[in-house]
């Protein structure tokens, strides 16, 4: 098993996050899915919710 | 020499054709290609030889012909290591993986084959030797030929658990094979990919020794490879989503099986699971122990 590593956080919350990772903001949960989908196809990750309004990439 | 033609021609023939059958009754572990057919043909071939001299051999009088066997025995666990060696290797492109364990499976099933065809050969150049009758000796040879391959054929899935279609839900981002959680699915457009194409089963062991069974990762990453090679994946590089996940119910023990198959058809998956090797290295067996059956009630 590899270790897992988170590489991106996109949020609508700007309070939810913070610290030294990639932190995408948008304005609306759709704009939120379609970076996110971007983000992870580019990165080959995979979209995590974990529900405060934001959405992690994780290389698993 | 002539006197042990037919002797040493029928052992090698029926060894060489035991092999044969042994090759074609692995459908689901075997690469396929024809190299490894030709590589694997000339081994047994060689192991036939090597088993059907081991009597003319004693009855000449020439033991330290015996010692051949020895270094069959170094040559056969090359081939295992080959085996492990090349599948390893190849695993690399396998958008699901064997594991290691499937590996070390199929590679000392690859082992222990010649060792089976040497006895096949050993069966029937002796019963010709002896008895003078080259149809009796074939006879054997189909014999051995037959009980090697209910030897090998080892136990699967639907002897040691019952496997029963599940139904996918989400909680939230969090997808569920009916109580069992999988894994969180961000994306609400993958959720529903995954609900329109996908697939669960839950697998029930029948006892606790089944159950230690198929806690074992590595037992958990065949069913989700053979899965996978039989109805396919819609998985790519790009999306983990739809990667198979075999997860268990911590309370209970069962084993769900999440998948995104190319060929949407539950039937087909429950059969596919139920055909998994049980592992020779994932096998555990604590009801054989006093602690164990103690626990069991």
């Amino acid at each position: 098993m590899s270790a897992e590593e988170l590489v991106a956080v996109v949020t609508i919350n700007k309070d939810a996050v913070g610290g030294d990772i990639p932190i995408f903001f948008a304005g609306t949960e759709e704009e939120q899915a379609r970076i996110a989908t971007t983000l992870a196809k580019v990165l080959k990750g995979m979209v995590h919710d974990i529900g405060n309004g934001a959405y992690l990439i994780v290389k698993h | 020499m002539n006197e042990y033609g037919m002797t040493i021609g029928l052992g090698v023939l029926m060894g060489t054709l035991a092999r044969a059958y042994m090759l074609r009754s692995d459908y689901r572990q075997y690469p396929g290609y024809p190299h490894g057919y030709v590589t694997h043909l000339s081994l047994g071939f060689i192991a036939a030889a090597l088993g059907s001299v081991a009597l003319p051999a004693i009855a000449e009088k020439e033991f330290a012909a015996v010692t051949f066997l020895a270094l069959a025995g170094q040559q056969f666990r090359e081939v295992r290591n080959m085996e492990r060696e090349s599948l390893a290797a190849l695993e690399v492109a396998e958008l699901v993986p064997r594991g290691h364990d499937y590996i070390e499976g199929i590679a000392r099933v690859f082992e222990a084959r010649n060792y089976l065809v040497i006895l096949t050969a050993l069966a029937s150049s002796s019963a010709n030797y002896i008895t003078g009758r080259p149809l009796l000796s074939i006879f054997v040879g189909i014999v051995f030929t037959l009980i090697s391959g209910i030897l090998m054929r080892g136990r699967v899935i639907a002897n040691i658990a019952e496997v029963k279609a599940g139904k996918l839900n989400f909680k939230g981002a969090l997808l569920m094979v009916d109580e069992i959680d999988i894994m969180n699915i961000g994306l609400p457009a993958m959720r529903e990919k995954i609900l329109t194409d996908g697939l669960g089963v839950v697998i029930h062991p029948k006892d606790d020794n089944a159950r230690s069974t198929l806690h074992n990762m590595g037992q958990r990453q065949a069913i989700a490879h053979v899965a996978t090679t039989i109805l396919g994946t819609k998985k790519d590089i790009d999306t983990p989503e739809f990667t198979p996940m075999v997860r268990k119910n911590i309370d209970t023990g069962a084993i769900a099986l999440f998948c995104v198959p190319a060929e949407k058809d539950i039937d087909s998956l429950v059969a596919a699971v139920e055909r998994v090797p049980v592992l020779e290295s994932a096998r555990r067996a604590p009801l054989k122990t006093k602690a164990g059956r103690i626990a069991a009630d």
